[in-house]
Parts: structure tokens; sequence; C-alpha cells
């Protein structure tokens, strides 16, 4: 038995540099009530809620290959959850975001028997119907306000706490925490034996196949996981807006349209795209958001020139150029200090 | 006797649907492009209608010989200067470019038009009916229609099958590199298939203004009731789509009658279980 002279390794110094520096971020973003006002407190919880959404929509699609414009059932699911529970069945806001995300992973089980029937393009849009599914449901529910929806009551608010500031602390708090256990928990998928065999299914699914990755299962894995995440981002969602209906909650243009061209733009299949794609559309939107329509025109146009032009995105831009990730999830083939040389495959492993 | 005029209604429906339909199968079949902004162009043509009508003052029937060849226009361009570059074995570039298309000419509309609910106005015609029993009637509009949708249909089949266009377009969708080798342009070839998915989606989009109120935000649901046309029915059939588009609006007027807010319910739901029962749809195409 001679010891393996390699090691299969995430990190390198530079992404240990950056992660420091991510994490330098977070501490920042945390102690935001500090140093910021409470528009922008507001901005950045939407602005958590995207990379959150955008970040599960690119593990779905860019990675999975599940190619999903109906995304906003599990948004309004989530949202019509944290009503349901807490106006309904008496349940703290804080404990119904969890147990949002449960259903949401509980519906998207029989909901993937039906809609992986469907191939390709027509996957997408079955899982459009299921979506108004969803939504023609939710205005039936006239305990919930039907059509026109309904407000979170006063003595709900006031239970996640008793000071309008301190309520806004605690739900930027959430949000912040939410974006980051998600993209904590892709990070941990994509290093895990699913994140190899979920690779090797971006890149050629049919090879995937034949080297024994089981497709089926790995595809609902992942389906089941960003539901239930996308389903807490939801109920989060609606925590910060405190007023749900189904044509908000089921909206395809704010929970799908929006979250592609994020992915996009920033860079579909890397871990990094939907938070950059998410800085570029807040940014554009904080400077065109008077033009409205046209905004919404110009982002549409942008989203194609990306796809057609660098269909990798900005992120897939810098990557390429400068081999760089903040996230260590690229394996890396090292050596072993102190081994004489590479030996050869049979040895090594 | 109720139930029978609201069965009649709905086939009547359904061929609408059906034409919706058979414009979206056109295309996944020629060159397996789904069309995302498909819905948004029933509007615009419907849109294209109205503004025809009130510059020259013609009947919505009239309109359709100036709408048709312009959205075969906007077609072939758009399949030639666009989408043509999306086409691929990765399904994501097609998806993405007809959403933003998608956004772009709701946001488009909205802004030329507003977002006030408009109707294109076709006269008598609109309220004329056949009285076929006490409960029964059957509206000429409808019945033109539906005439309209089964012509369209019959006349997709035939090009497809009886024509050299409808070689051309059969064997580029059978195998895209043997049809360039055998003298076909492939860029052509689907540049005009997209040419005619609009020229269908012309005449669906101004029938549907005639008949229901429209505004820039109803395409989306347009392309989804044309998708499960095409489900039901089974794919690669056209008379199929026609059935399924009967389907579907007969699965809505059963719907709506029982409660008006079950109207699009029933048609998912009736779209839902053909796909949980029968996933090949219907009246699949017969392999062979």
């Amino acid at each position: 038995m001679s010891q393996p002279a390699v090691q299969v390794r995430f990190a390198d110094r530079r992404s240990a540099i950056s992660l420091a520096a991510f994490a330098a971020l977070l501490v920042a973003l945390a102690a935001a009530p500090v140093w910021a006002g409470r528009d922008d407190l507001r901005l950045l919880g939407e602005i958590y809620a995207y990379v959150a959404l955008a970040s599960l929509w690119n593990l779905l699609a860019g990675y999975a290959g599940l190619v999903s414009v109906g995304q906003q059932a599990y948004v309004g699911l989530g949202g019509y959850m944290l009503f349901g529970l807490t106006i309904l069945a008496g349940i703290s806001p804080l404990w119904a975001i969890p147990a949002a995300g449960l259903i949401g992973a509980l519906a998207a089980v029989p909901v993937a028997a039906l809609v992986f029937r469907l191939r390709g393009h027509y996957f997408a849009i079955g899982t459009w119907v299921v979506a108004e599914v969803f939504r023609l449901l939710a205005s039936q529910a006239s305990a919930l306000g039907g059509g026109s929806g309904t407000s979170l009551p006063a003595t709900i608010v006031i239970a996640i706490a008793p000071t309008r500031a301190m309520r806004e602390f605690v739900v930027y708090w959430i949000a912040l925490a939410l974006a980051v256990a998600i993209l904590g928990l892709i990070l941990w998928l994509l290093r895990s034996r699913y994140g190899l065999a979920l690779t090797a299914i971006r890149d050629n699914e049919l090879a995937a196949s034949s080297n024994g990755v089981d497709v089926g299962r790995v595809k609902l894995v992942v389906y089941v996981f960003t539901a239930c995440g996308t389903a807490m981002v939801g109920a989060l969602i609606f925590l910060q807006k405190l007023r749900i209906s189904p044509d908000a909650a089921f909206n395809v243009n704010d929970w799908t349209a929006f979250v592609i061209f994020i992915t996009v733009i920033g860079g579909i299949g890397r871990l990094e795209g939907p938070i950059v794609g998410t800085i570029v559309f807040f940014a554009l939107r904080q400077t065109l958001a008077d033009r409205g329509a046209l905004y919404l025109m110009m982002l549409g146009a942008v989203a194609i020139a990306v796809m057609l032009k660098a269909p990798k995105g900005i992120w897939g831009l810098v990557a390429a150029r400068l081999d760089w990730q903040i996230f260590p999830l690229q394996r890396r083939v090292v050596r072993l200090p102190g081994s004489a040389s590479i030996r050869n495959k049979g040895e090594a492993t | 006797m109720e139930w029978a005029n609201t069965i009649v209604q709905g086939v009547l429906t359904g061929g609408l649907y059906a034409m919706f339909a058979a414009g979206l199968s056109l295309i996944f079949g020629v060159m397996r492009l789904v069309n995302i902004a498909h819905g948004d162009f029933i509007v615009l043509a419907a849109y294209l209608a109205l503004v025809v009508i009130e510059t020259l003052g013609v009947d919505p029937l009239v309109s359709l010989l100036v709408v048709v060849p312009l959205m075969g226009g906007i077609g072939y361009a758009l399949q030639r200067g666009l989408l043509n570059r999306t086409l691929g074995d990765d399904l994501l570039p097609p998806l993405l470019v007809t959403f933003g298309l998608s956004v772009i000419i709701q946001n488009g509309l909205l802004e030329l038009f507003t977002a006030d609910s408009r109707r294109l106005q076709a006269g008598a015609i609109e309220v004329a009916s056949w009285q076929l029993a006490s409960n029964l009637s059957i509206g000429v509009l409808p019945l033109l229609q539906f005439a309209i949708a089964v012509a369209v249909i019959g006349g997709l089949q035939a090009l497809f099958y009886r024509t050299a266009l409808g070689r051309a377009f059969r064997a580029t969708s059978d195998d895209p590199a043997i049809a360039r080798l055998m003298g076909l342009d492939n860029a052509h070839v689907f540049a005009l298939a997209m040419a005619l998915s609009l020229g269908v989606v012309a005449i669906a989009g101004v029938l549907l203004a005639v008949r229901a109120n429209f505004d820039p935000a109803i395409g989306p649901a347009r392309l989804i009731f044309g998708f499960e046309a095409v489900i039901i029915g089974g794919l690669g059939n056209l008379w199929g789509t026609l059935a399924g588009g009967i389907v579907l609006g007969v699965a809505q007027a059963i719907g709506a009658k029982l409660d008006p807010g079950w109207q699009l319910l029933a048609g998912h739901l009736a779209f839902l279980g053909v796909l949980a029962v029968r996933p090949e749809g219907l009246f699949p195409r017969i392999r062979g």
C-alpha cells in the first residue's frame, strides 16, 4: 500500500482569499441595520430574495437541465402558505417559512410526476400550466381573500417583533440568512456526489447516464430541493410585502422572467452568476425604473443580446479570462508534498 | 338542451384554440423551436388589425389581407435575423430569446396602446345566429371562425403532405444535415416555417379580437391554450391538434357552466388529466 501521491481539492489560495472577502462582506451586510437606512434595508432584502431565487433556478436549469418557466408556482405557494399558516392555523410567521418550504417540497413530488413526462421545451411550458393551476386555486381560496387577495393582520405582524424598526431588522436578517443558507446548501450539494453527477449531466446528459448516473433520480432530487427553497423564499418575499394576491404571488414576469434574465446575464451554470446578475439587474432597475415599460423592453433586449453574444454571461467572461472562482467548487488535482512524483493512475488511486 | 348549447359553444371555441396550437406545433415540428412569445404574437396581430381597420376603415375580415402577409414577413425576418442563431442542441437559447421577445412585445404594446382593453368591431355579423332548437342557437361568427379553423388546418395538412414546400419541411424536420446535403437551404426553410406559423397566428389573432376583448397582457394565456391543445391532441398530428383544441374548449365551457371561476381551471385539469393518463396525447402520430 503506497500513499496516494495526488489529492482532489476544491480550494486554492485565490478562492480562499475571495471566500474570506465574501465572509467579510457578509459580516458588513449583517450589520446593515446599523449603517443603512430603511429604504436601503428594504432594497437589500429584495436583492437577497432575488439572489436566492436566481441561484435556485440556476441549479435547476444550469446544472440539472430542467428549464422551468413555472417557478412562480412555488414562490406563490410559499407566500400563500405563509398567509394560510399564520392566519388560519395560528403558526408564528417565523416558523411558517420552513413549513412553507416543506409543503413546497411535498407538492413538488406529484407535480414532478406529471411534468417530467414532458421533454425539453414542453417541460418548460408544462411547469407554467402547473403555476397557472396553483394561481387559479389560490383565487378560489375565499378564506384568503379569493382573487383580490389579503393583507397580513396587524396582530400577526406584531408577533414578529413589537416595534416597527425591530420587525424590519428581523425580516432583513431572515432574508440574508435564507439567501446565505440557500447558497451554502447549493455549494454543499454541488461538492457532494450529487454535484459531480449534476456537473456531468450539465455537460452531457447521455455521457453521464452511460457512466452510471441515475439521471432521472438526480433531476427529481434537484427539482424537489429547488421547490423547497423557492417556497421558503416565496414565504419570505410576502413577509416583506405583508400583502398577497394571486396575480402578485404567481406572477410569471416577477418570479420567472426576471430570474431567468438575471441568471443568464450573470452567467448560467456557475454559482457566482446569479449574484453578479442580480447586482446588474438592480443597478439597471435603480437607474431606469421610472421608464416603466421601456425598462422592461431593454431588459429583455439585454438578455437576448447576452444569450447570443456571450452565452456564459458576465461571470463566464470573467472566469474564462482570469480562471477565478469565489466559491471553491472546481475540483483540482494537486500533488501532495513529499511525494517523489506523480505515479501512474493505477497506483495513485 | 342547455348542456348541448354549452358543448356546442365549447367546440366552436376549440377551433380557435386549434389555430393557436397549429402555429406552435408547426414550428416545433420543423425546427424544434418552442416560441414562448407565440401568444404575444397573437395579440400583436390583433393590434395590427386594429390599426389597419382604423386607418383604412375596413372590416376585420378584410384586414386579414394586410395583417397576414405582414405577420408572415415579420416571422420570416425574425427567424432569419434572430431565431436561426438560437437553434442547436441546447434548449435554453431559443427559450430565453423568445421569452425576451415576449416581454418586449407585451411592454411595447403597453407603451403604444396602453393597458385598456380593445375589441374589433365586425358589425351585424357579431350578433347574428341560427336558432336550431328552443335552447340551442349557433352564432354565425363562431361558426365562421370554426370553419376557418378547419380550413386552415386542412390547408396546412395538404401543404405538408402534397407540396414541395411541405416535403422540405418534413425533410428538415427529419434530419436537417441530410436535408442540407440534398440542396435545401435550412435557414430559408425555417424562416418560411416561421412565416407560415405567424400567418396562422395572424388569422387566429384577428378572429380572437373580433370575439373577445384583448389587451397587451393576454398573450401568455393564449400560448398556454395552444400548448395544451397540442399536447392533448398528440404531438405531430394536425387533426389531433384540432381535436385537442375542441377537448380544451369543451372542458372550459363545462367548467364555466358549473362555476364561472372554474372555466380556466377545468381546461388545465383536462390537460393534466390527459398528461397523467395518456402522456403521448389522444391521437399521437402513427410512426412509419
